[in-house]
């Protein structure tokens, strides 16, 4: 178990680098990076509220039928 | 789904209000720079926790005349909720001071006005966990509240107007809107304002209807 965690720790570094080498010096003009890459911060809260928000939604099905089962 | 539409609507302006405080256009002022778009997070929660007050207020009034328990759990659930966001919105006041004003808590008075109303808040719900019997409970927490309410106003919205405060039309500063000449921040703030308002009546229902069911099967045990 320790062998294969540490294995694929390695694996994964090494992808890592060979990531960060290959986005050496190169400016990619895609929409995301551009403009100090604001957009990215707006895309994670954008997530990260999309999912609070399915949460809720989640919580108040789970509440409605808590309430049903009551009325029964 | 009848049901579900402001809810909804709520978030989609929660949306709006995220990526377009982000990424609308603000007026440069200094000293604040780009921090001004915490107006867009900041002041929301304000108007959230006041808007959950006055139907706290307003359902201790109800229930003084009506003894229906069930006002009194919409009164204390929008005390519960409405904590919550003087409390985000101190955190986020405290953070914002930190990088403009230099300290996280400088004696201005609209800050120490708030941390009182909170304290007041706060001893609402003590008071209602210090007393046993249920109508009495109720009665005696509604009457507070009452009291509670405009004394809240007073200190968060009347007295740090008066004075000098670092706070936005207060003293001799330009209120919000000297500065947002051509609307640019109203059309994210209030979207934003509203979209947090409903979402906070959403979670105090949420919690109101928990309240509701415990009470329920309370009676129906005992």
């Amino acid at each position: 178990m320790k062998k294969a965690i540490l294995s694929l720790l390695l694996v994964i570094s090494g992808l890592m680098c060979s990531f960060a080498q290959s986005n050496n010096g190169v400016e990619m003009a895609t929409g995301l990076r551009s403009s100090g890459k604001i957009y990215v911060v707006v895309l994670v809260l954008v997530v990260l509220f999309l999912g609070l928000a399915i949460y809720l939604f989640t919580i108040d099905s789970k509440i409605k039928r808590l309430e049903n089962q009551n009325k029964k | 789904m009848k049901s579900y539409w402001w809810k909804i609507l709520g978030l989609l302006l929660l949306l709006y209000s995220i990526i377009m405080g982000l990424l609308g256009p603000v007026p440069a002022l200094p000293i604040v720079h780009e921090t001004i778009r915490n107006v867009y997070f900041h002041v929301p929660m304000w108007f959230t926790m006041f808007t959950l007050y006055v139907i706290s207020v307003v359902c201790s009034v109800k229930y003084l005349s009506s003894g229906n328990p069930k006002d009194d759990i919409i009164a204390v659930e929008s005390v519960n909720v409405g904590i919550i966001f003087c409390a985000f919105g101190l955190i986020s006041g405290m953070l914002w001071a930190n990088f403009t004003w230099g300290d996280p808590w400088p004696n201005d008075p609209q800050l120490n006005g708030s941390a009182i109303a909170t304290l007041m808040y706060l001893a609402y719900l003590v008071l209602r966990n210090a007393l046993e019997e249920e109508q009495k409970r109720a009665r005696i927490s509604a009457i507070y509240n009452i009291f509670a309410f405009p004394i809240m106003i007073v200190l968060m919205y009347i007295l740090p107007k008066t004075t000098d405060s670092l706070h936005p039309g207060a003293g001799g500063n330009s209120g919000f809107g000297e500065f947002d000449l051509d609307g640019m921040m109203k059309v994210v703030l209030y979207p934003a304002s509203l979209g947090w308002i409903l979402v906070g009546i959403w979670i105090m229902t949420l919690r109101f209807r928990i309240r509701k069911l415990e009470y329920q099967n309370d009676t129906a045990a005992s």
